[in-house]
């Protein structure tokens, strides 16, 4: 606690962090339930390309891989309808295209470097100011437009022909929530890093689903299991001096694990979540 | 043809081809408020891409189509219509929403939630059908039955003029088909609910429907059910030794 009031970059950590955290635990519910777990594991690949683009052309990386993965985003959904494609098949098409581009332009840029692998493996210690107020903006945006339109969400993702019957634009909402999960995903890259950011949308979401019988219970379960694997994480690394990205994907799986077994010695009765 | 304004829906030439493969051809048909029609036809007669067509879900290939008095995907507001599609109970059983929580879906979709999202409203579409005590209860804990209900209530919370259902009962025992289709039929009656049921069974043609849409391909009758009875259609089908299930009318 002593080092959290004293270190100003610590603070950002938890900062960032605990925003990502409830983001990713929110969309990961939709994403999980409707079998698109992966689709963050291909994003994820798809901003590697745009980090290095953004270490090619010296701008701020996040912002490019922001960019890249919002266009990549909208791309996979248009392909996916005009090719007629599933949508794993589309996610695994451009997110090898991103990592085979990241790699190009990383060695093009000669940046094969540290920053760029505080993308790949994360530091949520090397946060910059800057990144926090664009974490902050672009988190509360993410959860306005899940907020404004979470009963549609969970209607097509309860049951796609009954809410286009009900009149939900599900084409619409689908871009959308890819969208979403992008930006969630650049944000959550320097916290997660690249490789293990998709963590962050599976398994406290899988977790929660192992406990609630309501969704709202499982939303509340979700976000309790990221924001006190983030926050726990950052302790351990501070106090173990591990690296934050590993220690809060493994805390994130030992919730799973937990609430796992107590899910095995449940009997199926009436919902509180 | 021109549109009569007690139709609640107007089918006019409709065609539809999947993948150039005809599906659909040529089908005229109006439904009545207050109707209790059941399309009836063999498997890949095209029941249920005809009520797609109608509920705007498939773009018919020609012919065009009048749901509550608009082209279906003009209408706005959707709250008039409730639809169970085929398959409804084949849930992912670890979906975790409660019953409650399923009901509300379409009221909060349709906007129509207000203070406190409509809980008074989900409680009294759950009570409808004999589900209020299990509102708090896992959706994917419940029978296939009760499933049913629920969906039936998510349908109905909204108080739609016409509800479609697609083969509402596969799946469920007897006893719970029997009190199922008993609340439809005082749905229609009571509350004046226009109800159109795909089915295979007959049996429930004969004791609940008031009229009858048979369906192969093209309408081969579309009537009342007492002059269905009659018809050289189901004369034909008896003859064929379609799947009939007797029951005393």
């Amino acid at each position: 606690m002593d080092a959290l009031l004293a270190y100003g970059f610590l603070q950002r950590g938890l900062l960032a962090g605990v925003l990502i955290a409830v983001a990713c635990a929110v969309l990961g519910l939709f994403l999980v339930l409707r079998k698109d777990a992966m689709i963050g594991h291909g994003l994820a690949h798809i901003a590697f390309a745009g980090v290095a683009f953004g270490l090619f052309l010296g701008v701020l990386p996040l912002a490019a891989a922001l960019a890249v993965a919002v266009a990549a985003a909208v791309g996979v959904m248009r392909i996916k309808d005009r090719a007629g494609l599933h949508g794993d098949t589309a996610i695994g098409i451009f997110s090898s295209l991103g990592l085979a581009a990241g790699v190009l332009l990383a060695s093009l840029a000669r940046s094969f470097n540290v920053e760029l692998m505080a993308y790949l493996f994360g530091d949520i210690l090397a946060i910059e100011p800057v990144e926090v107020v664009l974490t902050l903006v672009l988190a509360a945006a993410v959860l306005a437009a899940v907020r404004l339109n979470y009963a549609k969400l969970l209607y097509m993702t309860f049951d796609r022909e009954s809410a286009r019957a009900a009149g939900v634009p599900v084409g619409r909402l689908d871009t959308l929530l890819m969208v979403l999960t992008a930006v969630t995903i650049v944000l959550g890259m320097k916290i997660a890093g690249i490789l293990l950011v998709a963590a962050l949308l599976v398994i406290p979401a899988a977790a929660g689903l192992q406990v609630a019988s309501s969704f709202r219970g499982a939303v509340r379960a979700s976000i309790a299991v990221a924001v006190l694997a983030v926050a726990g994480g950052l302790a351990l690394s501070v106090a173990l001096n591990i690296p934050a990205s590993a220690a809060i994907v493994i805390l994130c799986f030992a919730a799973f694990a937990a609430f796992s077994l107590r899910r095995k010695g449940r009997a199926a009765r009436p919902g509180r979540g | 043809m021109p549109v009569n304004p007690m139709d609640l829906v107007a089918v006019r030439g409709v065609s539809f081809a999947y993948h150039g493969t005809p599906v659909l051809t040529g089908i005229d048909l109006a439904i009545k408020e207050g109707d209790f029609l059941a399309i009836i036809g063999p498997n890949g007669s095209g029941k249920t891409t005809l009520v797609k067509i109608i509920l705007g879900l498939l773009q018919p290939t020609e012919g065009r189509v009048e749901l509550l008095g608009a082209p279906p995907g003009d209408l706005a507001d959707r709250s008039g219509i409730g639809y169970v599609p085929q398959k409804a109970t084949h849930i992912d059983p670890l979906f975790p929403a409660s019953a409650e929580e399923v009901v509300a879906m379409a009221l909060l979709a349709a906007g129509r939630a207000g203070r406190g999202g409509g809980r008074g409203r989900v409680v009294r579409a759950l009570r409808a059908v004999g589900m209020a005590d299990f509102a708090r209860w896992p959706v994917g804990h419940l029978s296939g039955g009760q499933q049913q209900r629920v969906f039936i209530a998510r349908a109905l919370v909204t108080s739609p003029r016409i509800l479609f259902l697609d083969e509402p009962t596969t799946g469920v025992d007897a006893e719970t088909q029997a009190a199922f289709y008993d609340m439809l039929r005082r749905l229609n009656r009571d509350e004046g609910l226009t109800i159109v049921l795909i089915t295979h069974d007959y049996g429930i043609v004969n004791k609940h429907v008031t009229s009858v849409a048979c369906l192969n391909q093209r309408l081969a009758y579309h009537g009342s059910h007492a002059e269905f009875c009659r018809s050289d259609v189901f004369r034909a089908m008896v003859e064929r030794g379609d799947h009939f299930i007797s029951h005393e009318h």
